[in-house]
């Protein structure tokens, strides 16, 4: 399933002059960014994300990126290669990726936080342009002329004025050449692009009409088991007594116990199942908060001592300003625990091979993986490996990986390799959750609509967009951790909804009391030029200002900057008789740098918003005693074709910029946007995430 | 639950199953019994379309068929789809737009498109929308699937005019 043999150390691990390029990817060129060390002198696994990159040109004429990140989806591995394309200027079908295998490719920190374009593209247009710099000296020995005489193009190098040309296989040939890369080596603007910057469909579109894309839950070995494990009946419990010995299990089935770990190995996924379910197992349950009284439980259990997450930024004097304001607003907004639904569930496949242990598993952060398999499984880290292939989405719902060391434990007591994959309940409970934001904002204005006094403190729901992109002398913002009762983690974009969707509302609060537009306020307090460039560029592609009020009908704006990139969008919405709510069209202007592939770029933004307005409308975990009370599909709805209201999306291209995230930031003003619509057509401020839990808007102002 | 054998036909292919439960959901056996994994889990109760099937042409979710409603008879599956090595028009058109992101409902909804495009040559996007909502897509935010389902009748008329 990796044509690429296993090293006898995992690359990164490895000083790059003793790394086996050329023994296994045969003979040629390597250009070598050197990455850091993970947890060694200069990195750990909260260092600057940057973990390098290779290159390699074979003999055979194959030209191979090694890139640490994952592709779970988000359409990295294409906008990767052309941006390795653009630098070896070469088609991009010409080259291939190898990315999320932790032993041959460079250390990554995981695929989060919109990062691969920001890091992972420069690190591999580094590469590039050394290979490619690499294989124009090669050319200056054979031919005798200066490199500046020279040009790489359509996979040779050749003489600039046209004559000699030499095919990069045959300069390479018999050659191993190893280029270790400056990184002030210089790369192609954007600008100059072309490959890059055009509408690029997906590489591997074939594979995946023709149903021929294997993920995770699709791979297979010879002698492949298949493993189930036994949860908790409720978030807390631990195991009492299993009520059999393991050696009695079922006929076909092989019961394994490694302290708190217990699974089931068998032929099948639902014997597996079927032998756990009938297990007398018994279990000492610790007493857990209800929904009904989560939001007391968090403000009344802080987390001491965890300082994930947390932020606190203040300036001038908040209180002294706030009594002194115009207009002032004091508010607590809300968002629910909610799910990632990706629609692959997570999955691993474990093989031993001897002492060392090789998982294929659809995670966003392999090398964390790696650590955490190795911890679990008390062996040497060089002695595993881990490799994604492709992976049915994440959302930042597959960080931890499970379903990995429960197969690692499982394969080796089984000795046969083992696949363990979620079902849809497992993956909402055995997962994690997006956390539950309690949000306490005051905020005031002064006469001339300015704002003058801002306290912002969001509790437990973390610390992205906290910052507010408004001028305001006076302020206070926060982010705080609780002792949540249900497992929470990343989210795409995490708190930066919830935190965008609470000052967007309120500063659209403070406009009404002020007697401003929603778009003047913005005008007048907006710090940042380039999210007022897309705030007016977006109010004018929507007609903000020739908007024609009627009955039943809202506008909404909000604006938000997050991971580098910037949006605004205007949401129309629609209130019924029986006050259904219709979502009637989202205008979003979106600018994140430089535009690597547009066809994707649109296609990330269009289902980032999709995906918000799930969260905006209607999603929501609910529990009651430590136990999820909506763990499936049919009980969780998310955004399905006819929730789609029609998304209108400008991009906006700054080549003059470098590339920013893209994955998170097109969400963040979906919600406010909507919420402020809302507020519009019925004057009602709702300030709970998901705004319409029933689908109607409640007859009354929430609390 | 007893084993059964009996015979269903694949993709045109007679396929001969022994010692499968009558009631093992007709979507294990496609992927653990005949290794047909384009066909994919996704929930299990028939809420995502991720393992959408043609069953004697119609649209079904093989989660939730049983094995045994499924003897007999004629199943088609996202593998079925590619006649003579060359894509369908629903496969070309999902394609040449890109309209996935992870793909992994993609080959769920190419069925379920497929089938559509059968009934209705011609549809219209309502009939798009309400043929596709049992299908669950988390990447790309639908539209351009929308697109995909209109080329593909485009491409369809195209072939069936030369």
């Amino acid at each position: 399933m990796n044509e690429i043999a296993r090293p006898a150390r995992p690359w990164d691990r490895t000083p790059p002059e003793r790394r086996e390029y050329f023994e296994l990817l045969g003979a040629g060129l390597v250009a070598v960014l050197p990455g850091r060390r993970p947890g060694g002198e200069g990195g750990s696994e909260w260092s600057p994300p940057t973990g390098g990159a290779w290159v390699h040109v074979g003999e055979d004429g194959r030209l191979r990126g090694f890139i640490g990140k994952a592709e779970v989806g988000q359409g990295t591995r294409t906008a990767l290669t052309l941006v390795l394309a653009e630098e070896l200027r070469v088609a991009p079908a010409r080259v291939e990726l190898v990315m999320g295998d932790t032993d041959l490719c460079p250390w990554d920190m995981g695929t989060f936080g919109s990062r691969s374009m920001p890091d992972a593209a420069p690190a591999l247009a580094l590469a590039g342009a050394g290979a490619r710099e690499g294989l124009v000296q090669l050319a200056s020995a054979r031919l005798g002329r200066p490199p500046t005489e020279l040009e790489a193009a359509d996979g040779e190098v050749r003489a600039r004025e046209g004559g000699a040309a030499l095919p990069f296989a045959e300069l390479v040939r018999g050659g191993r050449h190893r280029v270790l890369v400056d990184p002030a080596t210089r790369t192609t603007p954007p600008s100059n692009w072309t490959r890059a910057g055009r509408p690029t469909v997906d590489l591997g579109a074939e594979e995946v009409v023709t149903g021929r894309r294997r993920y995770a839950t699709d791979l297979d070995r010879p002698g492949m088991l298949h493993g189930a494990v036994l949860w908790p009946p409720s978030y807390g419990a631990r195991l009492r007594d299993l009520g059999v010995a393991p050696a009695s299990s079922a006929p076909g089935v092989q019961l394994v116990r490694e302290g708190e770990f217990v699974g089931a190995v068998a032929a099948s996924p639902l014997t597996a199942r079927a032998a756990l379910r009938v297990l007398p197992a018994t279990w000492d349950r610790t007493p857990q908060p209800s929904e009904r009284e989560i939001e007391e439980y968090l403000r009344s259990h802080p987390a001491e001592g965890d300082d994930w997450d947390t932020d606190d930024d203040q300036a001038g004097d908040v209180e002294t300003a706030l009594r002194g304001a115009r207009w002032t607003v004091s508010a607590t907004y809300r968002s629910s625990y909610i799910a990632h639904v990706p629609l692959e569930p997570q999955c691993a496949l474990a093989e031993w091979d001897s002492e060392r242990l090789t998982v294929w598993v659809g995670t966003q952060t392999p090398f964390r993986v790696r650590g955490e398999l190795a911890r679990t499984l008390a062996i040497a880290e060089e002695d595993v490996r881990v490799i994604v292939p492709p992976t049915g989405s994440g959302f930042g719902g597959k960080h931890a990986a499970p379903v990995a060391t429960a197969a690692a434990r499982l394969a080796r007591a089984a000795g046969h390799p083992v696949r363990v994959a979620f079902s849809r309940e497992e993956e909402f409970e055995h997962g994690y959750l997006r956390p539950m934001s309690v949000i306490d904002v005051r905020a005031g204005v002064g006469p001339s609509g300015d704002l003058v006094g801002w306290a912002f403190a969001n509790l437990n729901g973390g610390a992205a967009a906290l910052r507010a992109p408004y001028r305001v002398a006076n302020r206070r913002v926060r982010s705080t951790q609780a002792r949540s009762p249900l497992p929470q983690g990343s989210l795409r974009a995490l708190a930066a909804n919830p935190n965008n969707f609470a000052r967007e509302s309120v500063i659209d609060e403070l406009a009404g009391l002020a007697g401003l537009d929603p778009l003047v306020f913005r005008e007048r307090n907006l710090a940042d030029d380039r999210l007022l460039a897309v705030l007016r560029q977006v109010t004018a592609r929507a007609g903000w200002a020739g908007r024609s009020r009627s009955a039943g009908r809202g506008f909404g704006l909000a604006v938000g900057l997050e991971k580098g990139s910037r949006v605004a969008t205007v949401a129309e919405v629609s209130v019924g008789r029986d006050r259904r709510v219709q979502v009637d069209r989202l205008v979003s202007a979106f600018e994140a740098g430089a535009v690597v592939n547009p066809d994707n770029l649109r296609s990330q933004v269009e289902g980032a918003q999709t995906m918000a307005l799930g969260e905006a409308l209607y999603e929501a975990i609910h529990f009651d005693a430590g136990v999820l009370a909506n763990p499936r599909l049919s009980q969780y709805r998310v955004p399905r074709f006819s929730d789609l209201p029609e998304i209108d999306v400008e991009l906006i291209d700054r080549l003059d910029l470098p590339p920013a995230g893209a994955g998170e930031t097109p969400m963040i003003t979906v919600a406010p946007a909507v919420a402020n619509a809302l507020f519009d057509a019925s004057g009602l401020r709702l300030r709970s995430l998901p705004l319409l839990p029933s689908g109607r808007l409640p007859a009354a102002p929430q609390r | 639950m007893v084993d059964s054998s009996g015979t269903v036909r694949v993709n045109g292919t007679i396929r001969k199953l022994a010692h499968v439960p009558l009631d093992r959901p007709l979507l294990a056996v496609l992927r653990n019994e005949l290794h047909l994994t384009g066909t994919k889990y996704g929930c299990g109760e028939g809420q995502c379309g991720a393992c959408t099937v043609l069953l004697d042409g119609s649209p079904v979710l093989s989660c939730q068929v049983p094995f045994s409603d499924a003897l007999g008879r004629d199943v088609t599956t996202i593998e079925g789809l590619v006649r003579e090595g060359t894509l369908s028009p629903v496969q070309r058109a999902f394609a040449e737009l890109g309209a996935f992101q992870c793909g992994y409902c993609t080959p769920g909804m190419i069925v379920a498109a497929t089938a559509l495009l059968r009934s209705r040559p011609e549809p219209s996007r309502d009939e798009i929308v309400s043929a596709l909502d049992r299908n669950l897509c988390r990447c790309c935010g639908y539209r351009r699937i929308l697109e995909a389902v209109e080329r593909a009748a485009a491409l369809a008329r195209g072939q069936a005019s030369r």
